[in-house]
Formats: structure tokens, sequence, C-alpha cells
């Protein structure tokens, strides 16, 4: 059982603080998706996690123990690095039997568990190439048994897909998320690419400036954003200036929506607050109630039809089925209404 | 802990590398015509002496002229050379490469011995023309390593930008390849200025007894009296060669120039 | 660059370089080359011939002591030098870039000094007046301050001087492109430190570890001076004989021959190191 704990981890590098104040809470047998854009201190967390950094304050709990100054060496955890970081001068069992060689196991043992590796990761017969002999695939399965090799206690994997074709990349991830469902490890992913997060993970950490921004399932994450940084970041958002009642009915442009339960609402009332909506969740009409915009652009997108707006210098982008599509043109002056219970409301 | 460990061992040796340097600048220091160290009676006259003492004054002269027209000829004969190679992958290119970059390899002696006999035959030996084009000639691979390096990283899709945009073949060179290469081929002169102002064996064997350097001299009074001035060019030597590669360093991209491909340019 | 209809540069270009190196370097070999074959003049210098006097001189005792003394020395301080620069360089390798560049303007600013100004920085910091004499004197190690030069000693350590900074800049390529993800998931996978360096880094780097045990032999190999400054008589290298017969005893075929077979073993050395250093392993 392997849960896994950062308490309020901070990371410094001399003036620069990569990751600040964490804390946060992974259930054994969770797949964690650490998501945000580059630089944003996902890949320091990883290493903090891994023992291959030291956090500058904080403690990294594993498994009920404080690990925190434990070196990488002694955790048992799996990990597989961006380069990959396989070893050009040994084979690819050798890479896969690095582990247990270095733990001094019997050979045979060894052997056995390296085929019953190269069997898991569909790389069998392969055992005795070299890796440079090996596609961008195989390699990432070469990396991803090496990290299972000692059936480790949490596997970490830093953009374990990112230089893989988009193809190979979707495909990989069906399979990293089936073999870590077959074998309940608990698995930290990080990744800059939300598709990704959003498809694989039970539980995705948004992080932004080295600050955690949101942690929830993929579905919380994109439908209930915690705030304009992670509306931005997953999917696209409209963002609009709004003022919220006192009643929770929300003011855009001037006009008045009444409140609904199923708002979320993050704000105090008052103006200058950030209304967030999904593009599907927009509605247009043309002679409709609402805030009225001007149709910009028009785009096919084969399975929806996309309707990009113009209210005072800001874009609303709207969504459509084909089936739905409504009757306006381009120059229209068309009526905008937002999804009653789809609205996200939070401070600017 | 492992790390700690590392980068106090790097400290002790260049610890060690800098103790001789220190004891020659402390002997520079001497008063007296004694190298004692610690210096007694403190005082810098003899870095006055040296820009004073004819017997000093033209070693350094000589040096001078030769490192500042070796170099510059380096530069001149490396620059075309390193071009050619890089725009074609054919075996004579690769020969000429060679032939850039050997100089700089073999045992010095040998090369030494090579321009003697040279000089000798054709009659130029003794003169400083000799000793320059001898070390222009050593130190073309300097040169042709930095630009070589620098071409490695001119993106060839600029050139193709320039072709699209209506730039001979002439114009590229000018307006594109030879900004780029620039500073490549300051660093590279700075290296081989360097290098030839520092350089013994060969200027002695071309015209040892008629064109003194400073190294020339230095050596001779090793041999028939020491005196604190060969601290002063020593110390002299040592910050223009700091002061050299610091400035490389401080504008350029010294551990990519040395073969680092990892170092970025945060 | 065979994208390109034409290429970069005119095909004119490479015609200066060539015609310069050529005429001032290769033909000085070639002239060196007959003069290693040439008729010594006793009191001149030499006239033309095509004898083998002075290759046979290889073959007598005198020249067999020099070139066992040049192979050991030159040996000995390779091996302590790379020994001693192995660590150093994946150190240096570690570092920031700040750091990398403040370390290697230093081993620059020393490997371009002089050996005339190391043998005389040297031989001042073993004198009896200045330097680590009057140390152990002041600290009561010796009784009273004495020379360390010269002798076999002092030599070695010029020699390690010289060629450490050089050791380092060989090995600093192939030190530095070394991933350092790869010892990362070494400790990942339970190596410890030691372990680490044992099974990933010293097998990646074992051939240009050679390849620069190679070279900085033959950097040794060359060192002309520091022996006359530092050593006694009996540790004279071939590099310094060949001065010595070329300027000293003027016998110029003599001392050609000697550079002649100093350059093919040195020509041999290198082309043996090009050979190690081409296979990079793969290069995943």
């Amino acid at each position: 059982m392997t849960e896994l704990s950062l308490r309020s981890i901070t990371k410094r590098f001399g003036r620069m603080t990569a990751v600040e104040d964490v804390t946060l809470d992974i259930p054994d047998g969770t797949f964690v998706c650490l998501l945000g854009p580059s630089g944003c201190g996902k890949t320091t967390l990883l290493r903090l996690l891994a023992g291959l950094e030291v956090p500058s304050q904080g403690q990294v709990i594993v498994a009920g123990e404080d690990q925190t100054n434990v070196p990488s060496e002694e955790r048992e955890f799996g990990m597989v690095f961006q380069s990959l970081a396989l070893f050009p001068h040994l084979s690819v069992a050798e890479n896969i039997a690095y582990p247990l060689t270095i733990r001094g196991r019997p050979k045979a043992d060894v052997r056995a568990r390296v085929e019953e590796l190269l069997d898991l990761v569909q790389l069998s017969g392969l055992g005795d190439r070299r890796v440079h002999q090996l596609s961008g695939g195989q390699r990432q399965r070469v990396a991803i048994a090496r990290g299972l090799t000692i059936d480790p206690k949490v596997f970490l994997l830093d953009e374990p897909l990112s230089a893989l074709d988009a193809n190979l990349r979707e495909h990989m991830q069906v399979e990293l998320r089936q073999l870590q469902q077959r074998l309940g490890v608990t698995t930290i992913v990080v990744t800059h690419d939300q598709k990704e997060a959003l498809t694989m993970a039970d539980m995705v950490i948004v992080m932004n400036e080295g600050r955690v921004q949101q942690i929830g399932s993929p579905m919380e994450i994109y439908r209930d954003p915690a705030n304009a940084f992670v509306a931005g970041f997953i999917g696209t958002s409209n963002l609009l200036p709004c003022t919220l009642n006192d009643d929770r009915s929300i003011e855009v442009f001037g006009h008045r929506f009444e409140a609904d339960a199923e708002d979320r609402i993050k704000g105090d009332p008052g103006s200058g607050l950030m209304l967030s909506v999904r593009p599907e969740d927009v509605r247009t009409e043309a002679q409709g109630t609402g805030p009225t915009a001007k149709v910009i652009f028009i785009r096919d997108l084969g399975e929806s039809i996309q309707f990009v707006l113009d209210r005072d210098g800001h874009e609303i982008t709207a969504l459509y089925a084909p089936s739905a599509r409504p009757d306006i043109r381009l120059d229209d002056e068309v009526g905008v209404s937002f999804a009653p219970g789809k609205r996200v409301v939070f401070p600017a | 802990m492992t790390r700690r460990l590392q980068v106090s061992y790097v400290v002790v040796i260049l610890l060690l590398l800098a103790a001789p340097i220190v004891v020659v600048a402390g002997v520079s220091l001497n008063g007296q015509q004694s190298l004692l160290f610690p210096p007694q009676d403190l005082s810098l006259k003899w870095y006055v002496e040296l820009f004073r003492n004819s017997d000093w004054l033209i070693p350094l002269r000589n040096s001078l002229v030769i490192a500042a027209a070796s170099s510059l000829l380096a530069v001149a004969v490396a620059l075309p050379l390193a071009l050619h190679a890089w725009s074609r992958a054919n075996w004579l290119s690769r020969a000429l490469y060679v032939l850039g970059v050997a100089p700089f390899l073999l045992p010095p002696v040998i090369s030494a011995l090579g321009f003697l006999v040279f000089w000798i035959s054709i009659g130029m030996y003794g003169q400083m023309t000799a000793t320059i084009i001898s070390h222009g000639v050593f130190l073309v691979t300097l040169p042709v390593v930095t630009i070589s390096l620098g071409l490695a990283s001119v993106d060839s899709s600029l050139i193709e930008a320039a072709r699209t945009m209506g730039a001979r073949r002439g114009q590229v060179l000018r307006t594109v390849i030879l900004p780029l290469l620039t500073p490549y081929m300051i660093s590279g002169y700075a290296f081989a200025f360097v290098l030839s102002l520092n350089e013994y064996i060969i200027a002695y064997m071309v015209a040892g007894f008629t064109v003194e350097t400073l190294p020339i001299k230095i050596f001779n009074s090793l041999r028939y009296g020491y005196t604190p001035i060969m601290g002063v060019v020593s110390v002299i030597f040592v910050g223009l060669a700091a002061l050299t590669f610091g400035l490389i360093g401080r504008f350029g991209n010294l551990p990519r120039l040395l073969g680092a491909e990892r170092v970025g340019n945060d | 660059m065979s994208g390109l209809r034409q290429k970069p540069t005119p095909g004119w270009l490479p015609f200066l370089p060539a015609a310069w190196l050529v005429v001032f370097f290769l033909v000085p070999f070639a002239i060196m080359l007959t003069v290693s074959v040439a008729h010594r003049v006793q009191g001149g210098f030499y006239e033309p011939g095509f004898e083998f006097d002075s290759y046979m001189r290889f073959f007598s005792v005198f020249f067999g002591r020099i070139l066992l003394t040049s192979v050991l020395i030159s040996v000995g301080a390779a091996v302590i030098c790379v020994l001693l620069a192995f660590p150093f360089t994946l150190g240096l390798a570690r570092m920031n870039k700040r750091g990398q560049t403040l370390v290697l303007v230093i081993l620059l600013s020393v490997l371009s000094l002089s050996e005339v100004i190391i043998g005389f920085s040297l031989s001042t910091l073993l004198s009896k007046t200045a330097g680590i004499g009057n140390l152990f004197a002041a600290l009561g190690v010796t009784e009273e301050s004495r020379a360390y030069t010269p002798s076999l000693f002092a030599l070695m350590a010029g020699m390690c001087y010289l060629a450490l900074p050089y050791s380092v800049l060989v090995l600093y390529p192939p030190v530095s492109r070394l991933d350092p993800e790869l010892g990362e998931a070494a400790r990942m996978m339970g190596a410890s430190p030691f372990q680490a360096f044992r099974t990933i880094t010293v097998p990646m780097l074992r051939k240009p570890m050679m390849g620069a045990l190679i070279l900085v032999f033959v950097f040794t190999l060359g060192i002309y001076l520091l022996p006359q400054v530092l050593g006694q008589p009996q540790h004279w290298t071939l590099s310094v004989h060949i001065t010595d017969q070329a300027i000293f005893q003027s016998n110029l075929p003599f001392a050609a021959a000697m550079a002649v077979f100093l350059l093919l073993v040195s020509l041999a050395m290198v082309g043996l190191s090009l050979l190690l250093g081409r296979d990079k392993g793969g290069g995943a």
C-alpha cells in the first residue's frame, strides 16, 4: 500500500523558486497526471518525489513514512525519464535487468523476471538487441519495463511520450493506462499535454508558476476550474468580465442572467469578476435575448461548427453540433446566452 | 555529499595549479635582484623596469608583433579552409581540414625542426618574417576549429531564406554567414594570439639568435642569471591569458567552444 | 548541404589555404625527410645525400636509453594526468554554465602558458629560497629549507602541471555529452553513487578515456623544455635531444631522423585515438 503525501514542499534553486508550498495526498493505486505549461515546476515536483532533488522545505511522506531525506536508490520507485536514459552500452535485457543485477539477485531469477517484463511490454525476443537498434516506440517500452522491474512502490514518468509522433503517442497512452490498471501501481506522469492528462488520469494536478492550481478528477478540472488559469489552460474557455449580484445573478455586458443552483460561484458579490463558459455552453440566437455580439468568423470543423463572436473587443466562441446549427451568418448581430448551471464565476 | 566532494576536488586541483603562479607573482615583487618568497622589500620596480630596460623591451615588442601578425595570418588561412570543409563533404575537403588541424596536434618540436630546415633551405633563417609565417601555420588549427564550430551552428534554413529573398552566393556569405562567424573568428584570433606570445620552441629554432621573443629571453635568463623581471613577464602573461579567455567566456559560450553540448545559454 | 542546388561557397575558395599549407607545412616536412637521409658535415649543416646513417644510430644504446626514458616519463605523466583529470572533468561537467566557464578560463590560462614560464615557476616553487622548501622549514617538517629541483619528482610535477589542463580539455567533450539522466536512472533503480559510477559512467567513458590517454601521451612526448629546466641530464627526452642535436650539436640529419621517428609514432597514436573515438556507443 503506497499512498504518497507532500507536506508544504518548497524548492528553490538559488533565487528562483521552482516549487512553492505544495501540499497534496495521492491515494494508493491512483494514476496521477501532473499538468502545466513548461517551467511550471511539475518536473521539479516529480524529481522531489523521486529523491533526485532535496526540498528546501517540507516533507515527502511515502506510505506513512517521512522519506524526505531518503536517497533515490533506497526509495524503490520506478522512473521513466524524458530522455528515457536507456544505457547505450547495455542490451535491452541488461537494461531491464539493471535494478536486479545491482541488487545482486541470482542470475536465473533475473532472467525469468526480464522475460516476464519483455512479455508485458510486448518485446519478447528483442532482449539481445542494443538500444539503438530499436524504434522510438520500442525504446519507450524498454524504459517502461525497466521502471517496473522491481515492482516499484511508485511509478514516475517524466513526459514519457513527448518524443513520439501523434498516432504512436495515443496508442501508448492507452497501453500505459491499461498496464497501470493491471498492476495497480501508484503512477505519476508529468505532461504538458492536457488531452493526455484528461484521457489517462484518475487525478489531475494542475500547476502554474510553482504552485498547485487545482487537484481533481479530469471531469472536475474541466467542468469546474478553480481559477482563471485552469479555465484558460484546460480546453478552450470563454473568459468574460462580469459582475456578481447579491442574489447570485450574473451581469455580463450590462445584461443580467438569473442565478442557477448549478452555477459555480467562487467569488464574493461585486464587479470585476470573471465568467468562464465552455464554447459548447454558449448559445446564440438571431433574435435572442441577452447581450448582442457580432459574428466575425465561422468554421466548419466537421464534427462541430465553431462561431467566433465579438463584443467590445472580447472574443466569444460558440460550438454547435452540425444538426443543431443555428441560422446565423457572418456579420450578423446576434444575442448571446450561457447555459444555466454551466457558468463558473471567479475573481479575475 | 558526493557533489560537494567533487566540487572540493576541483577546487583543490585548481589551487595546486595556481600555486606556482602565486609564488612567481610574489617573486616579482622583490625589491632586490633576488628570487625570494615571501618577497622582501615589496616594490613594483621590476614592472617599471620591464618597460624601461631595452634588454626586455625589444623581446616584448618582438613578441607582440609576431603574435599580432601571425594570428591574423592564421585566421586569414583558416576562414576559407573552414568554409570549404563545411560546404563540401568529399574526401578532398576532409583532407584539407585534417591539414588544418594537424599542425597543432603534432609535437611542436617536429614542426619546429621542419620550419628550421625549410627556412635554412630558402635562406630566410633568422628573419622575423620566418617566425611570423611559422607561427601562422602552427596556430592555424585554433581558428580552423573555432570557425568550424561556428559554421556547424549556422542553421541551413538561414541560408535558404536569404536565397529566397534574392541574395546571391557572395551576398549570402557576406551578409549572413560572415556576420554569424565574427565572434568565432575573434575567439580564434585570441586563442592564436595568446599561444603565439607563449610559444618558445618554434620561435627559438627559426630565429632564436636574432629575433628574441619574451619566452626565449626568459629561458636565456634561466641559464644566465635570474631576475624578478622573469616573474613580472610571467604575471603579465597569465593576466593577459586570463583576460583574453575571460572575455571570450563573458561574451561567447566557452563550454560550447570547447566541445560541450549540454550547456545551454541560460 | 546536399539539398542546395548551388554550394554556399565558390569552388576556388580552398586553393589559397591549400597552397599555403602545402608550401609552409608539407614542404618543410618533405625537406626534413630529405635532411634525415642527408650526409652530415662536421661543423657545418649537411650536404645532400641519400644514406641511412642517421637512422642507423637508432640502434644504439644511446638512442635506446633516450627512447625508454621518453616513453616511461610520458606514459607515467599521461596515466597520472588522466586519472587526476577524470574525476575533475566529471565535477566540472556538473557545474552550472558560469562555474564551467570560470574553470575553463583558468585551465586555458594555465594551458596557454609557455613551457618556459611553467618551468621557471615550478623551479621557483621548488627552489630553496622561495616556495615549499621554505614552507616545510617554517612548519618544522624539515630542519632547513632545501631545493627539490632538479629531480625526477620535479620533472614529473612539471609534466603533470602542463598536461593536466590538456587532459581535462580532451576529456571534457565526451564527459559533458554524458546524459546526467543516465546516472539518475541508475540511482532510481537502486544503484549507490559508487555503483552508478562503476556500472554506468566508467563503462560508457572507457573509450574516450583510452583516447584521452593516448592524446595526452603524445602531448607529453612533445614536451621539450621541462626536462632541461627541472630534470637531470639522464631525464632528457627525445624532444630535448632533437633540439639539442639541431642547435647545439649541429647535427641536423640526426635531429631530423629522430623527428621523423617521433612524427610517425605521434601520427600512429593520434590515428589510434581517432579510431577509439569513432564508436560513440551508438548514441541512443
